[in-house]
């Protein structure tokens, strides 16, 4: 069971308080309805599957229930980092701990 | 009196304290301490099993946790019956009953073991190979014939009695293994404060203390030393000591998974007492110091009764004070069976020889059997066993070819040198590596925060052993936050060291194709499958593995895995890394199902979830149904009615007069703030901006793609108020929903949402009697039609309490929805009731509710609809906001496909024969005649009979539905095919009068 640092609740908690909500950064347009079918399948349909880092939405469901970011290694299943949902997509990523 | 194979004063049991057991009906004695095995043994017993493929006659391999063979039944009552535990680890209580198991009709006569001769038909590969056609053989034939002869134990038939317990724990240490090694990394970082667990899977700690006679800790023999290391950590405060404690997964994050046996070794358990207990152990940092496990020589008929690792005679001898028989013989190919053979010579027993692979070995162990009289001889092998239910010789050889000579031994010794238990090591991630001079996988790279230790990590020797792991206990305590080292390192005064041997199938084990040398006992697989999966083809040591099923018994291969990837090595001529090393799996030993599932079973195994109401309705006799985790009244059966009677009396009841219903279960949230009409405007596809406080609406919520996701009526309390109900079932997605979409996607709106599904209880009073039931209970609101129209909210009072008063319906009658505080719910529909009985009113539950409003055609989210029916499928275009510009869904309902003509719509369908009722699910087809497969175009999602209407209804999805209004299309069904007509979805009041009627 992983451990997960929520960045409201400011801790480390098990994995069993959370809950996964799908692939971070895929921004809904303010004038969706007038998006290409091309731009709404993009948004919609495809996602990445990275072997490595992904950026992921998770939530805590059962703790302060908010939504949050994770930068998560998919090899060694581990959390590089977890940040507030609204801020931008990390740059710096800190080194993969052992 | 003592058991014929008991040495008296031999060991450390006390051998005047015996106690009773059976094994197959023969009643044995034994010594408090004893285990099943070691009982067993002392009174000469060693035959105890049969194999699992070919029906072999099996006896003890070992003294521990890796036992292949000696599985056996243990029976405390007919529910308390468990299968394949191993008799070697299973500690005897008094009235012990236990049972062989896999034979027929008794252990020494087994009828299938002419399995044995027909056995090249069983060969490596024999399930892929022999049951591939005809194909109807496997339905009727292989596959009961297999499933038959699989298996060893009989599974219990009743249901487990016992309960198990659960614990989550937190430490900065955890110890696993309780070993010389595991014992002086505890104390070494117990000693620092911090807190450390330290857990063995056996009931006594000391691991291979148990037998090294040799070892001398602290001026003490070194069994006595681990007792004494173990109290004084169990007088610290910060130490929890674990016995009977397998730690069978290693998870993420250090993430530690054990068993502790709490009951099973007890003679008359307390039934308060938990059978086992599952720890949940998340450490800072672990400290693995699972020892080595001994392998034994692969030669012909290795597996006969009385041929077993020579560590297990030397622990039965030192440890349980028994002999394992009265002429041994030795096979061995590193030094540490030389250990054994001296330990029962200087007891008594008697040593024919022992047999050494290795040329010309050299060491004090060597000299010292010498010198107590013991023949050893070099450079021989022990091409084969003789006996068959107990070994009665061994052939030796010399190893390259030569004169035969066959001793007598009733039981043989065999070693063929250690492999390091790195199991949860490799559960860890970690990567191991081979040693090529030691012959051993080796903890290579770590991947969490643990350190491998002592013979686990192949370290060689006593001494060395606890300077490794004390330091590595000191080490882990200080880097989970420790900065006081304050204790003294145990001193090792005498010690027994041994590495090397061999890998691999000895001379004995063939090339004759006819000869059985064991590789893995429990499985049955011989050097010769393992050969034969290289010869067929198989390239990867995991291919092998699995056409062989080398490894893949219960025992997980713990003495099998590394001899067979060496044969499968050797047969490719391929370096052993190089045929790479299976991976090894969570359990380490077999886990019962009870300790994983601890509490979770029956009423506890999810939560049931009931309304205030709910004791009134059970008072009266409802029958319920399960809707998630609600139960729901679903009918209310006067005496002598089925279901069928009560729901036609409950139906035509609300028509006629009214009904009351129990709405409790609908999910409720308020969506509460300044920005509460936008964020409705963006959720539902409905307008909302416009709607005045005190009014309803019926609203759609979409997903992104455009398909409906819930329904349900919203009332607006206040301009920044909303009272909006969910499906039952779809509650928690939907607040989970919103909650996302102000959370992450319009953070901008100030709104508060809040779930109320479980504050307010909901009495539905629907049908022409409605008003006058609820009437004079109600204080502060105007009931007229022009004060309160359908669709509309008030707030005031009902029978003194709060109350939200809806005038809505899901039957098409006039009808209210009172919401009150839960607590005064079962309170307010009494009151309800009794104005409801002067009216002669009826209760009506889930299954009424259901054909009411299909009457009606009002569609449930989930039933007619399945997550890909759209506003404009479903015939509700009416609620969509045409005007709006954004709302979640708005985008995907536009879809090339969401706008193509000859989507399902939903329509109305009934039968020709109006007494025919559809079965819910249903396909339709235009054309009953064509050939099968028949082209489908639709199916039935609702299907009820209506005693309103005196016929049966049904509601469908049919492929351009709207458009065959008055088309007979056909419903295909086992018995004949049914004719139907296509009609509109309202069977019953199509003008909607009644709404005010």
């Amino acid at each position: 069971m992983l451990l997960i640092r929520c960045p409201y609740c400011e801790e480390e908690r098990p994995e069993l308080e959370f809950r996964n909500a799908g692939e971070a950064h895929i921004a809904r347009s303010p004038n969706i309805a007038g998006e290409s079918d091309d731009d709404f399948e993009k948004f919609f349909f495809i996602r990445s599957n990275p072997k490595g880092i992904i950026y992921e939405r998770w939530r805590h469901m059962h703790g302060c229930a908010r939504f949050f970011n994770a930068v998560r290694d998919t090899v060694s299943d581990r959390f590089l980092m977890t940040y507030k949902a609204g801020e931008p997509k990390p740059t710096k990523l800190p080194g993969a701990a052992k | 009196m003592i058991a014929a194979f008991r040495i008296p004063g031999a060991g450390r049991l006390k051998q005047a304290e015996t106690t009773r057991f059976s094994f197959d009906g023969r009643s044995y004695a034994g010594v408090e301490g004893d285990t099943l095995a070691s009982a067993l043994l002392a009174n000469g017993v060693h035959l105890v099993g049969r194999s699992f493929k070919y029906h072999r006659p099996r006896g003890f391999l070992s003294a521990g946790a890796e036992e292949p063979n000696a599985l056996v039944e243990i029976k405390r009552d007919a529910a308390r019956k468990t299968p394949n535990v191993r008799a070697t680890v299973q500690e005897l209580y008094d009235g012990l009953t236990a049972q062989s198991q896999n034979r027929w009709p008794s252990l020494a006569f087994d009828v299938s073991a002419v399995g044995d001769i027909a056995s090249p038909l069983l060969s490596a590969g024999f399930y892929y190979k022999t049951f591939m056609w005809p194909k109807s053989a496997w339905k009727n034939l292989y596959e009961p014939k297999i499933r038959a002869a699989a298996g060893l134990g009989v599974a219990p038939d009743q249901p487990d009695p016992d309960h198990y317990a659960a614990r989550f724990a937190h430490c900065d240490v955890l110890v696993l293994g309780g070993g010389a090694a595991g014992i002086a990394a505890a104390l070494a970082a117990a000693e620092t404060g911090v807190r450390v667990i330290l857990a063995d899977e056996q009931a006594d700690f000391g691991g291979s203390l148990h037998f090294e006679s040799g070892a001398k800790v602290d001026g003490q023999d070194g069994f006595a030393w681990a007792q004494g290391a173990v109290a004084t950590l169990k007088a610290m405060d910060n130490v929890r000591v674990l016995s009977r404690t397998t730690a069978f997964g290693y998870y993420a994050q250090n993430f530690v998974g054990l068993v502790e046996r709490v009951s099973d070794h007890l003679p008359n358990p307390d039934r308060e007492l938990p059978r086992e207990r599952l720890w949940q152990v998340r450490a800072r940092r672990v400290v693995l110091a699972t020892g080595a496990i001994e392998r034994h020589m692969v030669f012909a008929d290795n597996d006969r009764p009385g041929i077993m690792l020579a560590s297990a005679a030397r622990t039965y001898l030192n440890h349980y004070g028994v002999a394992v028989g009265r002429n041994v013989g030795v096979y061995t190919a590193n030094d540490s069976a030389y250990a054994a053979a001296i330990d029962l010579k200087k007891a008594g027993v008697g040593v024919a020889a022992i047999v050494d692979l290795r040329d010309n070995p050299t060491g004090p162990v060597i000299d010292e059997a010498r010198a107590l009289g013991i023949e050893v001889n070099f450079g021989r092998a022990v091409i084969r066993a003789g006996g068959k239910l107990r070994v009665s010789s061994m052939t030796v050889q010399p190893k390259n070819g030569g004169g035969e000579r066959t001793i007598p031994v009733d039981a043989i010794l065999m070693s063929a040198g250690w492999t390091p238990s790195v199991h949860l090591f490799s559960q860890s991630r970690g990567k191991v590596v081979f040693n090529d001079e030691t012959k051993r996988f080796v903890p290579g790279i770590y991947a969490q925060d643990c350190v491998s230790v002592g013979a686990c990590n192949g370290t060689d020797g006593l001494s060395a052993t606890i300077d490794e792991a004390y330091a590595a206990g000191a080490k882990a305590a200080k880097d989970a936050g420790a900065n006081t080292v304050k204790g003294t390192k145990p001193k090792v005064d005498a010690s027994e060291s041994w590495s090397r041997g061999m890998l691999g199938a000895a001379p004995g084990a063939g090339p004759d194709t006819t000869v059985k040398a064991f590789v893995d006992f429990q499985n049955d697989v011989t050097a010769k499958d393992i050969r034969q999966a290289v010869h067929e083809g198989m390239r990867s040591i995991e291919h092998v593995k699995r056409f062989t099923t080398n490894g893949m018994a219960t025992d997980q291969g713990k003495t099998s895995n590394m001899h067979g990837l060496a044969i499968a090595a050797e047969t490719l001529g391929k370096p052993i890394p190089q045929v790479g090393l299976t991976t090894f799996r969570a359990p380490y030993t077999p886990v019962t199902f009870g300790s994983i599932v601890g509490h979770a079973r029956g009423k506890l195994f999810d939560p049931t979830r009931k309304t205030a109401i709910h004791p009134w309705a059970e008072a009266q006799g409802a029958v319920f149904e399960d809707v998630g985790q609600w139960k729901r009244a679903w009918y209310f059966p006067k005496p002598g009615e089925d279901m069928h009677a009560a729901v036609d009396r409950e139906c035509v009841t609300v028509r006629k007069t009214a009904g009351l219903f129990d709405a409790s279960t609908l999910g409720k949230i308020e969506v509460v703030g300044p920005d509460a009409a936008k964020f409705m405007e963006l959720l539902y596809t409905n307008p909302w901006e416009k709607l005045e406080p005190g009014r309803c609406r019926y609203g759609i919520m979409l997903r992104e793609d455009g398909f409906i996701y819930d329904d349900g009526v919203v009332g607006r309390l206040a301009p920044d108020r909303f009272h909006v109900t969910t499906t039952t079932g779809g509650a928690p997605r939907v607040m989970n929903h919103m909650e996302d979409y102000l959370q992450t996607e319009f953070p901008h709106l100030n709104v508060w949402l809040t779930s109320i599904t479980e504050q307010w209880a909901v009495i539905a009073v629907q049908g022409p009697k409605s008003r006058e039931i609820i009437a004079p209970l109600v204080e502060g609101i105007d009931m007229s039609d022009e004060a309160l129209p359908h669709m509309s909210v008030r707030e005031g009072r009902i029978c003194g309490v709060p109350a939200r008063l809806f005038r809505m319906s899901f039957t098409g009658e006039r009808g209210f929805e009172v919401n009150v505080p839960a607590d005064y719910g079962e309170a307010v529909w009494e009151a309800l009731w009794a104005e409801g009985q002067k009216h002669g009113a009826c209760a009506y539950g889930t299954e009424a509710m259901h054909v009411l409003r299909a009457e009606k055609g009002y569609i449930i989210v989930g039933q007619d609809t399945d997550g890909t029916v759209t506003p404009g499928d479903a015939g509700l275009d009416w609620a969509v906001g045409k005007k709006k510009t954004d709302f979640v869904g708005i985008r995907g309902m536009a879809r090339p496909d969401l706008v193509a003509k000859g989507r399902k719509q939903l329509v109305g369908l009934k039968t020709k024969d109006p007494k025919v009722v559809l079965e819910e699910g249903a396909q339709i087809v235009g054309d009953p005649k064509q050939a099968i497969p028949m082209t489908m175009i639709g199916h039935v999602t609702s299907s009820y009979w209506s005693e309103n209407c005196g016929r049966s209804i049904a509601l469908a999805l049919v492929a351009g539905g709207r458009d065959r209004m008055g088309e007979t299309l056909y419903v295909p069904m086992p018995n004949g095919t049914i004719e139907v007509e296509v009609t509109g979805m309202v069977f019953f009041d199509e003008k909607g009068e009644r709404l005010n009627g």
